[in-house]
């Protein structure tokens, strides 16, 4: 019975992907204008449940600079063609949606992906067909595959850099830190790394506290107590990998308990723009995050990209319309497409290793700047910037690197023995002493 | 040179201030800002500083913000102050005003000039100064709690030159707790700087005055074999006398947090223990119920900000009775339409509650979007009352743990106090003798249902104040609600509270140790062990659900 409902189910899905690709086929206008076929990409984004929120605008992005560059005659010369689909925040349809975007709809790229959870599920289906995926989140690190490129921050282009700033003598020379996280991938790993970076830079293990809540936790009275003790004396922050809708409660709990920015800042690795959408932001302002990118970076081309994306949110009817904002991950999927491009039009052929070899080096003058894809680690050379939280929601920028950051996939605080290379290496190899 | 500088310092502070401006040597260190010289630009900053001229130290602050222009016309380079930047055609013009009195210059196109880029170097000799400033000017604050701020930061600091700021302030400061904290500041100064018998003044004065700020200079002191024995046995004596406080700060902040939580649990499963425990009814919306009334919230907030900005702080009064309305007339509407052709029959019931619990979270989810929404504290809402000296009790619980028990009172009084609690209680034990009788039961059904969905509407209210606003928030809270009712036992309100309590209680005990993850799973099981024990909870149950 079930045998026979899995084949039948087969033949349906067969018979879908089909018609898909008969209508695909049914729209000689477009091919006909541009005398080419279309080129399809594929975009692997949560567009229900609970991490819609955030990966809704990533696939707006990304369809936003497929328009750009199709209405400028598209990557040689051939129009691209988006392949939309929903993994629905399950990280098994994840796998299950990458691999119809490779085989079936035979896409030449794959942009998508937020948690480092569901990027762990595609993984080898895209290792073992050898697709190519672009990653535009920051995450920790500890991952080198041929088949990715990051686009977002390695924990060395972010993490470290937010904690040395409050070290520094600008950022006000803290010397106590609280690690504080959601209890998952991301944090857990954030903060071993952050742990292993403030011991090696002579912090006392007495001064770095570590804590964990589950996710969607409301009730932030201890932490906030504790915290308030561990600050007694002065010169104690607290660095926060605290995810989504825990913030508000935290943030709010923190200044009703009588504590302030001044004399213990929050460092937040995973507050940005999209997410203070809908917050009601009066208790965070004065705290801090450390990002690559915010949407108040005075330039050219940031304020056209932001422009630009306020008129695509509002031409398309997206919701929140001109009230849309960017920030770090909207931009680094968005210049993703134009590497993707660039390197496509360099190696002059859609095939996955040659396009993968063009990719490094590539440069971009993204929003943030120019930025640089690694030569040879799948990363990507970045700015790193802290911001201080606005009362609308925005950010004000105190603290910009000088140039930009090399990306250290394995981080030097905990994995010094390691290496990431794909020109003189086989992905992780182990460095020589 | 230095004392050239210092020379030059006295005169800038003595002369009046309008002299600045002409001065020749601010001018001068102003052009060395615009040279591309490292050791200059900073020379200049400290210059600048060293004046303690405010119209200077604006000026520092602009340049942090890198809002500082060269202006170059013909030969002279003009050190100039950036303001609203616009577009006209191609061209990005900006408005400029002078370094010292910010005189406005006209507005000239962006590219004339060259940013005078604040680079780490220069932000880092430009902190000081504004900071000082900055506490200074916080101390001189109209609010009370930047002052305390200001307070705690010098004490923080304890920089010898602030004691004289800080005694000032004490003398003319009029709230008790930022005298605390002035006083707190101006012994951790004197801890830091004084002589020996200062010192075990100021030791003494931190042991009273019960300061945790104090506690890494204190056990330094007391372990400092520099210091003579009489300043260590001070030491030693005010650390004692921190601990022992901060012991009971500690019992107290758990119990209050306990209580704070005990009341959002109760104020939850208050609704529920009423449609469930009086009417047996399984109510899966009862969530959705409550993120009704955090919605109709937001909806009043709107309201009060678009029409009436100037009352803002007093929509959420409104707030509270119109989320009860608008959740109880859904409730009634639910019962009435569906629920009461379905009872005594439990499994239909839940699944039918469950689906309009679902259609519920989608209506929001299409008419408010999938995103949380903002609902802001109003401001007698948003802080705490300083309970004692390190222990700050938030607004919101207070007001929480308040209308919790307002809530629990009314419904004793509803129920055994009043006719219609009468017709309830007798519906609940006896239906059909009760109809017999005269009562209407379907009247009194449709009421006890409002009831329980409009309270649950006043916890959603209530938890816009602690919690987030989205469409899922019912989900969220619905299994500690039914984790409370049946802990306490279905149909008893005694149990409820009790339960609440309890769950609150030891949530807050165990936290503080072993951590949150671990606090809810300890819950759980706890909770488990207890219903393997007494599957009835608390109390055991009589009425409707147990003939059923």
């Amino acid at each position: 019975m079930s045998t026979y409902s899995r084949r039948d189910f087969l033949k349906t899905g067969l018979a879908a992907a089909g018609a898909g690709v008969a209508v695909a086929h049914g729209f000689p206008s477009i091919i006909g204008a541009q005398g080419k076929d279309p080129v399809k990409i594929g975009v692997l984004h949560s567009l229900s449940g609970t991490m819609a929120i955030s990966e809704v605008s990533l696939r707006d992005v990304v369809l936003m600079a497929v328009d750009e560059i199709n209405a400028k005659g598209g990557v040689m010369g051939r129009p691209i063609q988006p392949v939309v689909v929903d993994p629905a925040s399950n990280w098994d349809l994840f796998a299950e949606k990458a691999k119809q975007l490779l085989l079936q709809d035979k896409v030449a790229v794959v942009f998508g992906c937020w948690t480092s959870v569901s990027r762990k599920s595609v993984l080898p289906v895209f290792e073992n067909n050898n697709g190519l995926l672009f990653y535009p989140v920051q995450y920790e690190g500890e991952e080198c595959s041929k088949n990715v490129f990051y686009t977002g921050a390695t924990p060395n282009q972010q993490l470290i850099p937010g904690a040395e700033y409050l070290m520094s003598k600008e950022g006000g020379a803290y010397k106590k830190f609280y690690l504080l996280g959601t209890d998952y991938v991301f944090p857990r790993t954030a903060n071993k790394i952050l742990r292993a970076f403030l011991l090696a830079k002579g912090v006392p293990a007495a001064n770095i506290e570590e804590e964990y809540t589950p996710f969607s936790h409301q009730d932030y009275q201890t932490i906030v107590g504790k915290i308030k003790r561990f600050s007694s004396g002065g010169g104690a922050c607290v660095l926060s990998t605290i995810n989504g809708d825990s913030n508000v409660p935290f943030y709010k709990e923190f200044a009703n308990q009588g504590l302030r920015s001044e004399n213990a800042p929050i460092m937040a690795y995973s507050v940005a723009e999209d997410e203070l959408r809908g917050m009601d932001t009066s208790a965070l302002v004065g705290h801090l995050a450390a990002w690559n990118y915010f949407q108040s970076i005075e330039n050219a081309n940031n304020k056209k990209f932001v422009n630009a994306f306020k008129e695509y949110a509002q031409k398309k009817g997206l919701p929140g319309g001109a009230k849309r904002v960017t920030d770090d991950p909207m931009e680094a999927g968005y210049f993703g497409v134009y590497i993707w491009k660039q390197a496509v039009e360099k190696a002059k052929t859609f095939d996955v290793d040659p396009v993968r070899k063009a990719v490094y080096g590539q440069t971009f003058a993204a929003p943030s700047g120019t930025i640089k894809m690694h030569e040879h680690n799948h990363h990507t050379y970045r700015p790193v910037l802290i911001g201080e939280i606005l009362k609308d929601g925005q950010f004000k920028i105190i603290s910009r690197t000088k140039g930009l950051v090399e990306p250290e996939p394995w981080s030097k605080y905990t994995s010094p023995d390691k290496g990431c290379d794909w020109v003189k290496h086989q992905g992780t190899y182990q460095k020589k002493a | 040179m230095k004392r050239l500088l210092l020379l030059l310092l006295v005169a800038w502070l003595a002369g009046p201030p309008a002299s600045h401006a002409q001065s020749p040597e601010a001018l001068k260190a102003l052009t060395g800002l615009a040279v591309d010289d490292g050791d200059k630009r900073e020379a200049a900053v400290n210059a600048l500083g060293t004046s303690r001229d405010p119209k200077w130290l604006a000026f520092l602050g602009a340049l942090r913000d890198g809002n500082v222009y060269a202006r170059t016309q013909g030969k002279t380079v003009e050190v100039v102050i950036g303001g609203a930047k616009s577009t006209r055609g191609d061209a990005e013009l900006i408005e400029i005003a002078s370094a010292y009195d910010r005189k406005p210059l006209g507005i000239v196109p962006v590219s004339s000039l060259t940013e005078i880029a604040a680079d780490r170097r220069l932000r880092i000799a430009i902190k000081p100064f504004l900071d000082a400033d900055e506490t200074r000017a916080q101390l001189a604050s109209p609010d009370a709690e930047t002052r305390r701020g200001a307070a705690v930061k010098l004490g923080h600091q304890a920089d010898a030159g602030a004691a004289a700021v800080v005694e000032a302030a004490i003398a003319r400061e009029p709230v008790e707790r930022v005298r605390h904290a002035l006083r707190e500041a101006l012994a951790l100064i004197r801890l830091a700087h004084g002589e020996a018998a200062v010192r075990i003044l100021a030791a003494q004065s931190l042991g009273t005055l019960h300061s945790f700020d104090a506690m890494p200079a204190l056990q330094t002191l007391a372990a400092d074999a520099g210091a003579s024995p009489a300043e260590r046995d001070a030491a030693r004596q005010a650390i004692r006398q921190i601990e022992r406080w901060s012991l009971l700060v500690r019992t107290v902040e758990t119990v209050f947090q306990g209580a704070s939580l005990a009341s959002i649990l109760l104020l939850m499963a208050l609704g529920l223990a009423i449609v469930f425990g009086l009417m047996g009814v399984i109510n899966m919306a009862h969530g959705e119920l409550m993120a009704l009334g955090a919605y109709s919230t937001f909806v009043v907030q709107n309201v009060f900000r678009a029409r009436w900005p100037e009352w803002f702080d007093a929509y959420f009064v409104v707030a509270l009775p119109v989320s009860f309305v608008v959740a109880a007339l859904v409730g009634v509407v639910l019962e009435r339409g569906v629920i009461r052709r379905l009872y005594g029959r439990p499994l239909e019931t839940l699944l039918l509650t469950w689906g309009a619990s679902l259609i519920i979270q989608q209506g929001l989810r299409l008419w408010f979007g999938a995103a949380n929404v903002d609902v802001s504290s109003p401001s007698w809402l948003s802080g705490g009352f300083a309970l004692m000296t390190g222990l700050t009790l938030p607004f919101n619980r207070l007001f929480i743990i308040a209308l919790a028990a307002v809530s629990v009172a009314g419904m004793y009084w509803l129920l055994f106090r009043t006719d219609r609690g009468l017709a309830i209680r007798a519906v609940t034990q006896n239906r059909g003798m009760s109809s017999c009788l005269g009562v209407r039961a379907g009247v009194v059904d449709a009421v006890t249902f409002g009831l329980g969905a409009g309270l649950a509407g006043l916890a959603g209210a209530a938890l816009t104040q602690v919690g987030n606003v989205g469409p899922s928030l019912g989900q969220n809270y619905i299994v500690d609600s039914f984790m409370v009712v049946v802990t306490g036992g279905v149909g008893k309100l005694a149990g409820t509270i009790l339960a609440a309590a309890g769950i609150g209680g030891l949530n807050k005990g165990i936290e503080p140790a072993l951590g949150a993850v671990f606090a809810k799973v300890a819950i759980l099981v706890a909770v488990m062990i207890f219903l393997q024990r007494r599957p009835a909870g608390l109390f055991a149950t009589r009425g409707r659900s147990a003939e059923a």
